[in-house]
């Protein structure tokens, strides 16, 4: 299945493209597929852990109503439709905590929907 | 009289492109003593949430939005007009509930004594369904008008769920602003910051800065707006944006806190952190704006 990627922001900070995945070469690890439920009015899991330097596919899914998933401090944003995941590429470049919310109105609940990236040293 | 004026905080703003002149913690009618005759006054409603049901940050939520319309009444001198920057609802995905709520808010705000009521849609009113329960109730959510020689643009950055204000009302914003000369007093009302006041809270517009753009080339521009039911103040060079309080519960200081949760109901203090504000006019081109607030008793 052709999937998408998403990542908007041209500031996006550790934001890394998958255009050339498929060329990737074999010596190069990887990178760890996250799965992100975005359900009204939760993501779930709502802390992701990685380290820095760690190659990472957060891989988003909203089975319900179209919904978005920003981290500012990290640059990275999405537009979560439902319909087939969105990847976003991620390669943390600092150690700490990194909030993230979603940014697109789903309703009553909103404003709650939030989660977190944590990046271990 | 179920509300009186408890609090004034006086911030007077000097006029085109002076920037802001702070003067808090005078006496309303004591710091106007000096200043030139008041051109005209409005007043500034937010975020009343009609429909919200949260006895733990507001028990008095049913009587609170009925409580601002007779204390901006009971005004020895009347407004010339109301703004009503966003919110007027709860959002609910029901429809017809949604309906129902912007009905009964339309019945409590036509107590007011005023003539011209220009409403502006929040994120609760409209994102949802894209502004259309709204339009059916008040017209277009984003629309000029002029006072007295101000030009008022009402921009609506909340029919998008996303928060973009949107290639098409940018456009017919850069053609309103053609019209006017650079020094024109403008004030824009909106919804949400137009700046990033707090991102990681949702306190942005995601196209802000392309309207902060068009509105930089001129000199004499202020921006109220609603959504963080707290009064804040900010300039993005010389453009002042004031945030007003809500009618609903306050909210913690911008990013003061992991999570943006409602600030809880005080029995000792009821309504602490709600009301509204006059925003004063005068003669020189200055803004006077005064903070009321929602009485408890």
């Amino acid at each position: 299945m052709r999937r998408r990627l998403l990542v908007c922001g041209a500031t996006a900070l550790g934001a890394l493209s998958l255009a050339g995945l498929g060329m990737r070469s074999a010596a190069q690890a990887e990178p760890r597929v996250v799965a992100v439920v975005a359900r009204r009015f939760v993501f779930i899991p709502a802390e992701i852990t990685a380290r820095v330097g760690e190659a990472v596919v957060l891989e988003f899914s909203a089975p319900e109503v179209v919904m978005g998933f920003y981290a500012p401090a990290l640059g990275l944003r999405a537009l979560l439709v439902p319909g087939p995941p969105v990847r976003v590429a991620w390669r943390p470049d600092r150690a700490g905590s990194f909030d993230f919310l979603c940014d697109v109105f789903c309703g009553d609940g909103h404003e709650g929907m939030s989660g977190r990236l944590v990046v271990q040293p | 009289m179920p509300s009186v004026i408890d609090r004034r905080d006086v911030l007077r703003l000097a006029g085109a492109g002076a920037g802001l002149v702070f003067a808090s913690g005078l006496a309303g009618c004591a710091a106007r003593a000096g200043a030139p005759a008041t051109d005209f006054h409005f007043v500034q409603l937010s975020d009343s949430h009609w429909g919200f049901d949260g006895p733990a940050v507001n028990p008095e939520a049913r009587h609170t939005l009925a409580r601002a319309v007779a204390a901006v009444n009971a005004l020895a001198a009347p407004p010339d007009f109301i703004v009503f920057t966003g919110d007027l609802t709860h959002t609910t995905d029901d429809a017809q509930e949604r309906r129902k709520r912007l009905r009964e808010f339309k019945a409590i705000v036509a107590d007011l004594r005023v003539r011209d009521l220009h409403l502006l849609p929040g994120e609760h009113d409209a994102s949802l369904d894209q502004g259309a329960a709204f339009q059916e109730f008040f017209g277009p959510t984003h629309y000029a008008f002029e006072h007295r020689g101000v030009h008022f643009i009402a921009l609506d950055n909340v029919s998008d769920p996303a928060a973009r204000v949107g290639e098409a009302q940018l456009a017919w914003l850069a053609g309103e602003l053609a019209r006017l000369d650079k020094d024109a007093p403008i004030v824009v009302l909106t919804h949400r910051p137009l700046f990033d006041l707090a991102p990681q809270w949702d306190w942005a517009t995601r196209d802000g800065d392309a309207v902060l753009a068009q509105l930089m080339a001129y000199s004499n521009v202020t921006v109220f707006y609603g959504h963080i039911h707290q009064q804040h103040h900010h300039l993005s060079g010389h453009i002042a944006h004031h945030a007003a309080t809500s009618l609903i519960f306050p909210l913690p200081a911008p990013g003061s806190q992991p999570r943006r949760t409602p600030v809880a109901w005080d029995a000792a203090r009821p309504f602490r952190g709600l009301g509204w504000r006059e925003v004063e006019r005068h003669g020189d081109g200055a803004l006077a704006l005064e903070q009321y607030d929602v009485a408890g008793g």
